[in-house]
């Protein structure tokens, strides 16, 4: 998505909203806010032409936190919410995001529809394997077998793999980070937003009060013998999920391949872009059907003079 | 002998045509200067079951069918007798017992039907070799031998051998006919289907005695041809004539047309028409784009109306200027009668989500009406107060075709000149740096300053939560009652604001000794009853009930308080409206006529049932007759 500077420069600051913050000390959602500013700023957007649009949950919370456009949507629609807002107005950017229970379990059919679209947006997920909001049951995120303190029971659902869906439904742009790397998630989230098409940040996040299998300590790895982390940067082993020639098929389905090969991996657990590949948009689709809209935002095209009386006289 | 009173009939398996057979005879009369109403009666299937089509023809305004068919075109036994001999339970058993005495039944001769044993020895048969009709102009051409690949032209051709038998000029016929095909493609097909109707029109000439067929047909008094239309493109007129540039849809009979129709509009009318994944997607992706500073639209039907309830709360709490859903009712419940009419989502589009919230609802009894308010709506929707509004039609999208009233000028912008379309109440004005904006500032009329997204200096939070002005949470016990009012007091607004012809009409005479209410599009059918009565010396006068939420309670109940006898008229099992009545008014109508078959209420079965009513006899559910 291209991005319109704002007249004066804008700091990191400057995407604070002046609000009371009431998540739980030490929550993993801290670091993705942290991150989300620190990219808005990094890319210089003008907080006037920028939207945040989120779902329900300790997440869903997170537009309130920001000084821009908020929409805090309902229960697993975000996506469907932020689609209309991009679709009526092309000059703004767009941001979605919601926790793992609101996108991969209620909004999971949205999810993946959006990728079929491939509408120009950026999509975070606040991935901390529980539902946060109403204390702490599995997620849809959560392995088989699994049991969080919060849980009566163990998991006997599977985990399902995000990245690996998001290939499926055709996100062009798929990543994952960690909210406690607060630079990292940052430039992850800053390239996101470029990414002109649909973007997926899984974010890892960590749950405190809730989640105590898949904590700080554990991604750092504090009770394994050797003390590393659980985590490592796909760049960091050669791995280059950029699709450079979109238009050949062949690399496609190998990048593809490659991010689901990538995505089972679960100790240490890779985080960076898996995939992304510059494909036609929705927006540009629809502006073929829609000339006009090549140049103008929907909402700013003159609807008000139309010339209705063929249409009429066509039915004498 | 009846000059230009006609009821026509045509039956067949779905996929045979016979939709456009009707709907090219029923152009054909009105550009004959004539008036007509048409309805389709079909099932959910593509092809093979037993559908028909009705076409009504007069000299005067129609709204409505009659029972009697005087000429039926059957282009299969099942047509005539029913499917009695191939189902368990029948579903019907044919329009021969429909047919007026004296009236003419055209049929195919390969249907393998004997009229010797019909115990109807008052109509007249008229057996048709279609297919040979149909050799017969493709030999001339020279293609004979590939007659069974045109067998869909028997359509075409039984229509034009009815004709014959009312003496219907053919060249009003032809033109209408070669326009269904004006397309280049269609050259061939063209010159067959003409030539091929022609012949049969001959044929019925040449072979029968038609001279004294008693229902005969000419020229009618419309020097220019009416508009003839569905609901489903009036509305979706409507909603370009708005300024509605984003529609939202998932296919669902009977709504999809309007969206259908309107994807063929986008590229000349810059509107972006989006096929979504559910109806919960629809009506949000809707709600995103109304409050993202377009005039945004969503048009489904019960099942997906059900999906949406979430979004309309959302829509309310949020106070986004629309969308305006269209919501073509069905038969229900659950998936019910797909394509089969009813009235039975009223209660359901009153209060479809959680908790208190204002939003509108209206229902239009017409074509015209169906205009008016979808483009109202979009006004109310913006201009004025109100976060979301819903339209409701008891299907006259798809079966009806017929004439708009008086709706001759194209230019006509709805009832409400002073709200042109525009995004009213849109402000750009927010006082710079120092003074704050307030998406839900608390306003005298409840009605805060609107910005959107991407304008300078109007970021706002909004939320389906509670919330302060600012947009941000709140359950603080103040704050809450000072929302709940602000939000529910544009009910009080609309009330005001929405003109009183919008909101309820009232036709026929003060002083009658009856009165029907009813709302939707029974509307047509009670005018026509009410004329029929009329003409016997009965007063009867009709409450429509069209402004749903909020509802006028007060002229209401006036109006109910002072008749002499009132009776509730609706297509569902409940009364639903008559549920609304006595919740709003304390006014409980005794007698009710309900009609729940799935089909809609024919002219002669109102006539039976308010003179009934009218007798002093006890008002009963009305069954369609099917034997
Ligand atoms: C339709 C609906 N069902 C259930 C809820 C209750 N609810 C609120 S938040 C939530 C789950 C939150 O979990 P998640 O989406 O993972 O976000 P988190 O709180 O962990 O950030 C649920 C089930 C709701 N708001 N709406």
């Amino acid at each position: 998505m291209s991005v319109e500077a704002p007249a004066k420069k804008v700091s990191v600051k400057d995407f604070r909203a002046d609000l009371h913050n009431d998540w739980c000390p030490g929550c993993g959602d801290f670091g993705i806010l942290a991150s989300m500013q620190t990219a808005f700023a990094q890319l210089q957007i003008n907080p006037d032409r920028l939207a945040v649009f989120s779902g329900i949950g300790c997440s869903g919370k997170t537009p309130h936190y920001i000084n821009a456009y908020g929409f805090h949507t309902l229960h697993g629609r975000v996506l469907p919410v932020a689609t209309g807002g991009r679709l009526a107005n092309s000059g703004v950017t767009v941001v979605a995001l919601g926790g793992d229970g609101d996108g991969y379990g209620i909004g999971a059919g949205y999810f993946v529809n959006s990728g079929r679209r491939n509408v120009d947006f950026t999509y975070l997920v606040h991935t901390n394997q529980v539902y946060g909001l109403t204390k702490g049951q599995a997620s849809p995120t959560l392995q088989r077998g699994r049991k969080t303190k919060s849980m009566p029971e163990r998991a006997i659902q599977d985990g399902i793999n995000p990245i690996a869906m998001a290939v499926a439904a055709g996100y062009t742009f798929i990543a994952r980070a960690y909210a406690l790397d607060v630079k990292y998630t940052a430039s992850i989230i800053a390239k996101a937003i470029q990414h002109k098409g649909s973007a997926l940040v899984d974010v890892l996040q960590t749950c405190p009060t809730y989640n105590d299998l898949y904590t700080k300590e554990w991604y750092e790895g504090a009770d394994l013998p050797e003390k590393r982390s659980r985590l490592y940067k796909l760049e960091d082993k050669g791995y280059d999920g950029v699709v450079k020639d979109p238009s050949d098929p062949q690399e496609l389905i190998a990048k593809k391949a490659g991010a689901v090969a990538r995505s089972y991996e679960v100790d240490p657990i890779p985080l960076g872009i898996y995939y992304q590949a510059n494909l036609q948009t929705y927006e540009e689709a629809v502006s073929e059907r829609i000339p006009a809209l090549a140049t103008t935002p929907l909402a700013e095209l003159d609807v008000f003079h139309r010339d209705v009386s063929p249409l009429l006289e066509a039915m004498r | 002998m009846r000059k230009n009173q006609l009821n026509w009939m045509i039956g067949g398996p779905q996929g045979s045509g016979i939709n456009a057979s009707a709907e090219v005879f029923a152009r054909s009369c009105s550009r004959a200067g004539l008036r007509v109403y048409a309805t389709f009666d079909y099932h959910s299937n593509i092809m093979g079951k037993h559908s028909f089509y009705r076409v009504r023809v007069a000299d005067e305004d129609l709204r409505s069918f009659r029972d009697p068919v005087d000429v039926l075109v059957a282009l299969d036994e099942e047509t005539l007798t029913g499917d009695g001999h191939h189902r368990r339970w029948a579903t019907h058993f044919g329009h021969l017992h429909e047919v007026s005495p004296g009236g003419g039944v055209v049929f195919d001769t390969e249907a393998g039907f004997d009229p010797a044993t019909s115990d109807r020895k008052d109509i007249k048969f008229f057996p048709i070799p279609l297919m040979e009709l149909i050799k017969t102009a493709l030999t001339e051409i020279g293609k004979g031998g590939q007659f069974r690949a045109y067998e869909i032209m028997k359509n075409t051709v039984a229509l034009g051998a009815s004709l014959a038998l009312c003496d219907y000029p053919f060249a009003s016929l032809e033109s209408v006919i070669a326009d269904q095909f004006k397309a280049k493609r269609f050259d061939e097909i063209r010159g067959l289907n003409v030539r091929a109707a022609r012949l049969a029109f001959d044929y019925v000439r040449d072979h029968f005695n038609i001279k004294d067929f008693p229902y005969q047909l000419g020229p009618g008094p419309d020097a220019k041809a009416r508009i003839l239309a569905k609901g489903f493109e009036i509305i979706g007129i409507a909603k370009l004539k708005a300024g509605c540039a984003f529609q939202t849809y998932y296919p669902i009979s009977p709504a999809t047309d309007e969206s259908v129709f309107l994807e063929k509009q986008q590229r000349a009318q810059n509107l972006l028409v989006v096929q979504c994944e559910d109806e919960i997607s629809s009506i949000n992706m809707a709600v995103g784009a109304a409050h993202t500073g377009v005039r945004a639209s969503t048009a489904t039907s019960g099942p997906g109306f059900a999906l949406m309830v979430e979004g309309i709360g959302f829509a309310s709490i949020t106070e986004a200027p629309g969308p305006v859903v269209t919501l073509y009712q069905r038969g229900g419940p659950s998936t019910g009668m797909p394509t089969r009419q009813e009235q039975g989502d009223l209660l359901l589009t009153l209060h479809p989500a959680q908790g208190d919230f204002p939003h509108l609802v209206t229902a239009p009894g017409d074509l015209r009406e169906s205009y008016q308010d979808t483009f109202s709506a979009f006004n109310w929707a913006v201009y004025t107060t109100i976060d979301k509004l819903e339209l409701k039609y008891d299907k006259i999208e798809r079966g009806k075709l017929y004439h708009p009233g008086d709706f001759t000028d194209p230019q006509f912008k709805g009832p409400h000149d002073g709200f042109t379309a525009q995004n009213g109440h849109q402000t750009t004005q927010y006082g710079g740096a120092e003074k704050e904006y307030l998406r839900y500032a608390l306003t005298p009329d409840g009605i805060s300053p609107r910005s959107r997204p991407g304008q300078d200096g109007g970021r706002f939070w909004t939320t389906s939560d509670e919330h302060e002005p600012s947009g941000h949470i709140t359950e603080g016990v103040d704050m809450r009652i000072e929302m709940m009012r602000k939000r529910m007091g544009k009910l009080d607004l609309a009330l005001k604001l929405i003109p009183e012809d919008q909101q309820l009409g009232l036709w026929g005479p003060a002083d009658a000794d009856l009165t029907v209410v009813s709302w939707g599009s029974p509307k047509g059918t009670i005018l026509d009853a009410i004329k029929v009565l009329e003409a016997e010396g009965k007063k009867v006068n009709f409450l429509q009930c069209r402004l749903m939420r909020p509802f006028p309670a007060r002229r209401v109940g006036e109006i109910l308080r002072k008749a002499k006898k009132v009776v509730l008229v609706e297509e569902n099992y409940s009364g639903q409206l008559g549920q609304v009545i006595a919740t709003e008014t304390g006014f409980m109508i005794q007698e009710r006529v309900l009609k729940f078959d799935g089909r809609p209420f024919s002219e002669d079965e109102m006539v039976k049932a308010l003179s009934n009513v009218l007798a002093g006899g006890k008002a009963e559910a009305v069954v369609t007759v099917v034997r």
